[in-house]
């Protein structure tokens, strides 16, 4: 992030001039830091207001205070807790498994020399595409009608779909080939900031491939390794495009973005839905908490989102 | 053990190439396949035909929400690139105490889940008429594309050797000479990456897209690909969708190709060099 202020001058803090910068500064923020809080702190506000109510669409007539019965309705439901489990399983595994590919994708491009281009433009084809049409990519290679893999693999008529956890094994391919780049861009950008005067120090002193990863790589990008794993950790759990696409959440697929757009969009139920909406914002405030707090991840090392 | 490493990374390099392009290969061959075709339970096709393309192209839903998917991602990338290059540009020149509150801000809205305000502005959109519009989008996808590119912007001016404008004016050039020959050249590319990552968010949205709209009015290409049903119920639309998603992969595979050094430089702001 790196956005310490310069040191002010000694004895230029009550200058006119500073004053006029303070001001200049807050008036070209304003228009950016307006919006942001009016398309995201609004809504949120109004969701927060909108969940104390059993309120459908359907029969506004019959909007009614409710006060927190729609959180205990939904904390008391197995369902919640399903979604949850499902959104938190989806999470682990991708980001387990992306970390350690993505570290691989880095070591290669941190090294590589011939072919440097082609690796990094195959690289972002899939960081660029629509979520949607990875989704529909994956979904008809695994399909029984169109698919190749079963196939290839001698697999029968193995119905992916028709199950959860060999669903939820496709879905998360296509999350894992979807995002992985971004995670492999971030390590590479911290492979970068180790210095290679300790790497070939370690070389003299005669350790071996595997200690120097494990004893000087690794603990010098500790910073990068965690904030990458924020990033992919918190847009993990907001999944939704492709459980729409592969199963719409049927065979127990639903995770909790689902949820909340199933309870408000398809039911208009916008009481009940807005208090997943509030839930599902809250378990992210605290994953973020959590990281922040317990790994101690230090966002100043952040280098962009 | 020098060589071992080399070929390593070439191994590698290749197995990543393989990786990143076989399903977009997968994509392109599936459009390809004409009716039973679409069945054969191979990879690739047995004939070659453009037929998906046609079907798409005169598929109403699908020429209208280009359109849609166009208009909308351009017009909120360059809203929030235009806002958030004022704001980058006094964090990166000037002093005042909040510039790391307004990036924390920012940060924290752009890991907001989507979601969660789906519901309000649906509800609200019905009220006040914005929603199935173009606009009833654009102030959604305001919500990561300004953060984001408020992020990019930042990270890229602080690396712009600012003082060189006060030397050009003392070389006799006037404020405005100093601002177009000298900071313009330095910040456009800058502004040009924030701009298309935050392009890449829009044309990706799903959640939005499939809540805020109900018709071609404003429907953008992911939700119409999910209510894509092909010509009559008895075909396939997998060959239709298939198609259609290449279609919408082009533009990315061109921008990739172009920029790939600049994204990388993006979204990494400039740790990596080279």
């Amino acid at each position: 992030m790196n956005v310490e202020a310069a040191p002010a001058p000694v004895g230029a803090k009550y200058s006119d001039r500073a004053v006029g910068e303070r001001r200049l500064g807050w008036k070209l923020v304003a228009p950016a830091v307006l919006v942001m809080l009016a398309v995201t702190a609004y809504p949120m506000l109004n969701a927060l207001y909108l969940s104390l109510f059993s309120y459908r669409l359907t029969d506004p007539a019959g909007r009614e205070f409710v006060g927190l019965r729609n959180y205990a309705v939904i904390l008391g439901d197995s369902l919640w807790w399903q979604d949850v489990a499902t959104t938190l399983t989806i999470t682990i595994i991708t980001v387990v498994v992306e970390l350690v590919l993505g570290f691989g994708f880095a070591m290669v491009m941190h090294r590589i020399i011939f072919g440097r281009r082609g690796v990094r433009v195959s690289i972002l084809i899939p960081y660029g595409i629509i979520t949607v049409v990875s989704a529909f990519a994956w979904r008809y290679a695994f399909a029984l009608d169109s698919g190749f893999v079963n196939q290839w693999f001698n697999l029968a008529d193995k119905a992916w779909f028709g199950e959860r956890w060999s669903a939820l094994f496709v879905i998360c391919l296509s999350e894992i080939w979807k995002t992985t780049p971004f995670i492999s861009l971030l390590l590479l950008a911290g492979l970068a900031q180790v210095p290679e005067v300790l790497q070939e120090a370690a070389k003299v002193d005669g350790a071996t491939w595997w200690q120097r990863l494990f004893k000087v790589t690794l603990p010098n990008m500790k910073a990068a390794i965690l904030v990458a794993v924020l990033f992919r950790t918190l847009d993990a759990y907001r999944l939704f495009d492709n459980v729409f696409i592969m199963t719409s959440g049927a065979q127990q697929t639903e995770t909790v973005s689902f949820l909340a757009y199933r309870q408000m969009i398809s039911r208009t139920a916008l009481g009940l839905g807005s208090a997943v909406s509030v839930l599902l914002f809250l378990s992210v405030l605290l994953i973020a908490a959590l990281f922040i707090k317990g790994f101690k991840v230090d966002l100043s090392q952040v280098r962009g989102g | 053990m020098k060589q071992r490493h080399g070929a390593w990374t070439v191994l590698g390099a290749i197995l990543i190439m393989v990786w990143a392009i076989s399903p977009v290969i997968w994509i392109f061959s599936l459009s390809f396949k004409a009716g039973d075709d679409i069945n054969n339970n191979r990879f690739w096709p047995t004939q070659f035909s453009l037929e998906n393309y046609d079907t798409v192209f005169s598929t109403a839903l699908f020429t209208s929400s280009l359109r849609n998917s166009i208009g909308i991602a351009l017009i909120s990338t360059l809203l929030s690139v235009a806002i958030a290059t004022v704001a980058a540009y006094a964090i990166a020149r000037l002093d005042f105490p909040g510039k790391r509150t307004v990036l924390s801000i920012a940060l924290a809205i752009a890991m907001f889940p989507a979601v969660s305000l789906v519901g309000p502005l649906f509800n609200t959109w019905r009220t006040v008429g914005l929603y199935d519009t173009w606009l009833g989008l654009i102030i959604p996808y305001m919500s990561f594309t300004l953060p984001l590119s408020l992020w990019t912007l930042s990270a890229f001016f602080k690396e712009i050797p600012w003082e060189m404008e006060e030397a050009a004016q003392m070389d006799g050039a006037t404020p405005w000479q100093a601002f177009r020959k000298v900071i313009v050249p330095l910040a456009a590319p800058g502004v040009f990456t924030a701009a298309i990552l935050a392009f890449f968010f829009a044309w990706n949205d799903f959640v939005f897209a499939i809540s805020l709209t109900s018709t071609n009015a404003a429907r953008p290409v992911p939700a119409a690909l999910a209510f894509f049903t092909g010509e009559s119920q008895f075909q396939q639309p997998a060959g239709a969708i298939s198609a259609a998603a290449v279609v919408v992969t082009i533009p990315v595979i061109i921008l990739v190709l172009l920029f790939q050094k600049r994204i990388v430089a993006g979204l990494t702001n400039g740790a990596v060099k080279g």
